[in-house]
């Protein structure tokens, strides 16, 4: 008797993960969706979050064709926090994919955990050298780009408009030396001097001070988040903009130009992707988000929309069997879906291949201060790290 | 040309010095007379520069922002004081970091709930936005030679109301034994929650001089807050005559440091060398100053009398 129970017991346990299983599986997609929500730099991941829902939106509600549940998680810009995050994900919440990540040192962290447990990955901002090259997965795609081609780009241009004599300002640790190494790759003039400063840096008036005294021809900064909205603050109010061209990359952007308003008027940028790029499916999201949040989108929302179709596109090409990861790798590798930034292919490193624009602020007649394309630097402009990358 | 640019350079160090002044000040008159570690200062440095960019915007006039923000600022820190802070004075340092470190998260969340996480645009006022032309030939913003002067007045006003009225007369009784004024029926709570006040209006000014120059976003506070400290170590804790010159002291030291380590450096090692170390080393020299002085004068080298 009580052996009849316990295995009838087993069987009725069988039987229902049997039936819930696949069938649960199949009805809906889950997808973890990592990023900074929290402290100062939250509000990247704000941006991130309220793009994944407008393409959540724009896709009816579904992703692949399938109800779609999201899991955001906070990493707190700290790469253990992020592991803790994704591994809850993974398994706890049985999420089929992983997206986001704004920080290089947290996508060093949390890729293995999700692709060593056979998931997909997909980094909507993070460009680590590593995961271009020697490091790069099978199971890895970026929607973005690898840290070191945005300064590449600037360097290129400053190379071609034949500006000499510029003066490097970065923060001193690792992304502030890629940074001003990607520059050089490309930029071939003098540079006067390379100052490090240090990270967090509050005030750049001794800087600003030291650089005048050098009669530079330009000035080249990385200075992302906060420091760029007090750096472009101060060097507006040395009298320096419009003096002295000012060529930033990750500096100005639709996050600091409402906290520093005509203080970015004329500074310079170089991106692949930009609010006034004319394509339909951009001109689409920049209405709709400016409709949504009342605000103007920035790149890392950008990247994050595109995210989210890159993985529409694979759910979709294998009709919604999210058991066939290889079959969703190939299909991704086609990148077969309307990319914000224009159609892109994929290099053999799951890295895109694409255009890098220079933008500049300008106020437009309303008085509004956007970021508008005044040429394209790279064509179809591939990472420098793609033929280290073996992948199986 | 050397002399100009060091010149130049000194003026900054001073200028940044000064708003380190605005922000020891009032944390070592807490912890002077009060006993108080208040890591929640910084707080008080943002509702100062957030209390004023809204006050700026309604009124639409900055002087107005100004008197307002600085009110506001005054009312919130007599506000802490009276509910969070006053259970803590018999109790030991620890538990005031504790407490003090949970007034820091509620505020960066509060201020993040009413204005959102993105930092928010402050102006200074346009009759501010010129330049000055110095002697050396080069321009130095307006904005920043009217905070050496705003500086430079309330360490003035501050010396004069401790060393000269009867507020202060109280307030240096008060720190070195509370006990005994308290007999002579002086209400020592309503002093303390005087003190706080003010302290925190001095450290609203702080954030609202910063405001147009820094970044005005939750959390700006405690960039700044690990430098003061330094500053008020380095001074003699309590001491408001330590702070001026720690504070002095640290902003020349870690301007110059910047603008001239790596250039000197190179000229004993070799570039490539001074390339990195330079500003490694330029950043951590306000700390190493801070354990020098430790090693040497312990108490600061103005130790507040008596307390």
């Amino acid at each position: 008797m009580r052996v009849t129970f316990r295995s009838a017991l087993a069987g009725a346990v069988v039987a229902a993960f049997a039936f819930a299983g696949p069938a649960a599986a199949q009805q809906k997609v889950k997808i973890g969706f990592i990023s900074t929500f929290s402290g100062p730099q939250g509000v990247m991941g704000q941006y991130m979050k309220d793009s994944v829902e407008l393409a959540i939106q724009h896709l009816g509600g579904k992703v692949g064709g399938m109800p779609v549940e999201m899991f955001y998680g906070d990493d707190q810009l700290k790469p253990d926090v992020g592991v803790q995050v994704a591994e809850e994900m993974l398994k706890k919440d049985q999420v089929d994919f992983v997206a986001g990540i704004i920080w290089s040192n947290v996508m060093m962290a949390v890729e293995p955990v999700v692709t060593n447990s056979g998931h997909i990955m997909v980094g909507t901002n993070a460009g680590a050298s590593p995961l271009a090259g020697a490091q790069c997965n099978k199971l890895y795609f970026s929607t973005s780009w690898n840290n070191d081609q945005t300064p590449e780009a600037m360097g290129k241009y400053l190379t071609d408009s034949g500006v000499n004599d510029i003066y490097v300002i970065a923060p001193n640790y690792q992304a502030g030396k890629d940074m001003v190494s990607g520059l050089k790759r490309y930029y071939k003039g003098r540079i006067v001097e390379e100052n490090y400063t240090k990270l967090g840096q509050q005030d750049y008036q001794a800087e600003i001070t030291q650089l005048r005294s050098k009669n530079p021809k330009a000035v080249f900064a990385f200075l992302p988040g906060g420091m760029g909205i007090q750096f472009l603050k101060q060097y507006d109010q040395a009298g320096l903009r419009g003096q002295l061209p000012l060529y930033t990359v990750y500096t100005v952007d639709e996050i600091s130009i409402p906290a520093v308003k005509d203080a970015a008027v004329g500074i310079y940028e170089a991106r692949y992707w930009s609010p006034d790029l004319k394509n339909p499916a951009n001109q689409r999201y920049v209405a709709d988000y400016k409709k949504k949040y009342g605000k103007m989108p920035v790149f890392y929302g950008a990247q994050s929309y595109d995210g989210i179709m890159l993985i529409d596109s694979a759910i979709k090409a294998v009709k919604g069997n999210l058991k066939d990861v290889n079959g969703m790798v190939k299909a991704m590798e086609k990148a077969n879906f309307a990319s914000l930034r224009g159609p892109f292919k994929y290099n053999v490193n799951h890295h895109p291949i694409q255009n890098f624009y220079l933008l500049k602020s300008v106020k437009t007649p309303s008085g509004d201060i956007e970021m508008h394309i005044q040429k394209t630097i790279f064509e179809k402009h591939k990472d420098a790290y793609y033929q280290d990358c073996k992948m199986k | 040309m050397m002399a100009t640019l060091v010149f130049e350079q000194l003026l900054n160090g001073l200028q940044f010095g000064v708003m380190l002044f605005l922000m020891a000040a009032g944390l070592t008159l807490v912890f002077g007379i009060m006993n108080l570690i208040n890591l929640a200062h910084g707080s008080l440095y943002m509702v100062g520069a957030y209390l004023t960019v809204a006050a700026t915007q309604w009124t639409g006039s900055y002087l107005a922002g100004v008197a307002l923000g600085l009110a506001g600022t005054l009312v919130v820190g007599m506000a802490v004081e009276v509910i969070a802070l006053r259970p803590l004075y018999e109790r030991d340092h620890l538990d005031q970091v504790l407490v003090t470190f949970g007034l820091i998260l509620f505020f960066n969340e509060l201020v993040a709930i009413l204005w959102g996480r993105a930092a928010l645009f402050a102006s200074g006022p346009s009759w501010l936005s010129g330049h000055i032309d110095l002697f050396t030939g080069s321009r130095y913003p307006a904005y920043r030679a009217a905070i050496i002067v705003v500086g430079l007045v309330v360490a003035l006003v501050l010396w004069y109301v401790v060393t000269r009225t009867r507020l202060g007369m109280l307030i240096r009784a008060g720190a070195t034994n509370r006990t005994m004024v308290a007999a002579l029926g002086v209400n020592i709570r309503l002093l303390y929650t005087v003190v706080f006040g003010f302290g925190a209006a001095l450290a609203g000014l702080a954030g609202l001089l910063a405001g147009p120059i820094y970044n005005v976003q939750p959390g700006m506070g405690e960039l700044i807050l690990i430098q003061v400290f330094v500053v008020i170590v380095i001074g003699g804790i309590g001491s408001v005559r330590g702070a001026f010159v720690g504070a002095l002291i640290v902003g020349i030291v870690d301007t110059l440091g910047r603008a001239f380590l790596k250039p000197l450096l190179a000229t004993l090692i070799s570039p490539p060398a001074a390339q990195s170390a330079g500003p490694a080393l330029a950043s951590m020299l306000i700390y190493l100053l801070m354990a020098l002085v430790l090693a040497f004068r312990p108490q600061g080298l103005f130790p507040a009398r008596g307390g």
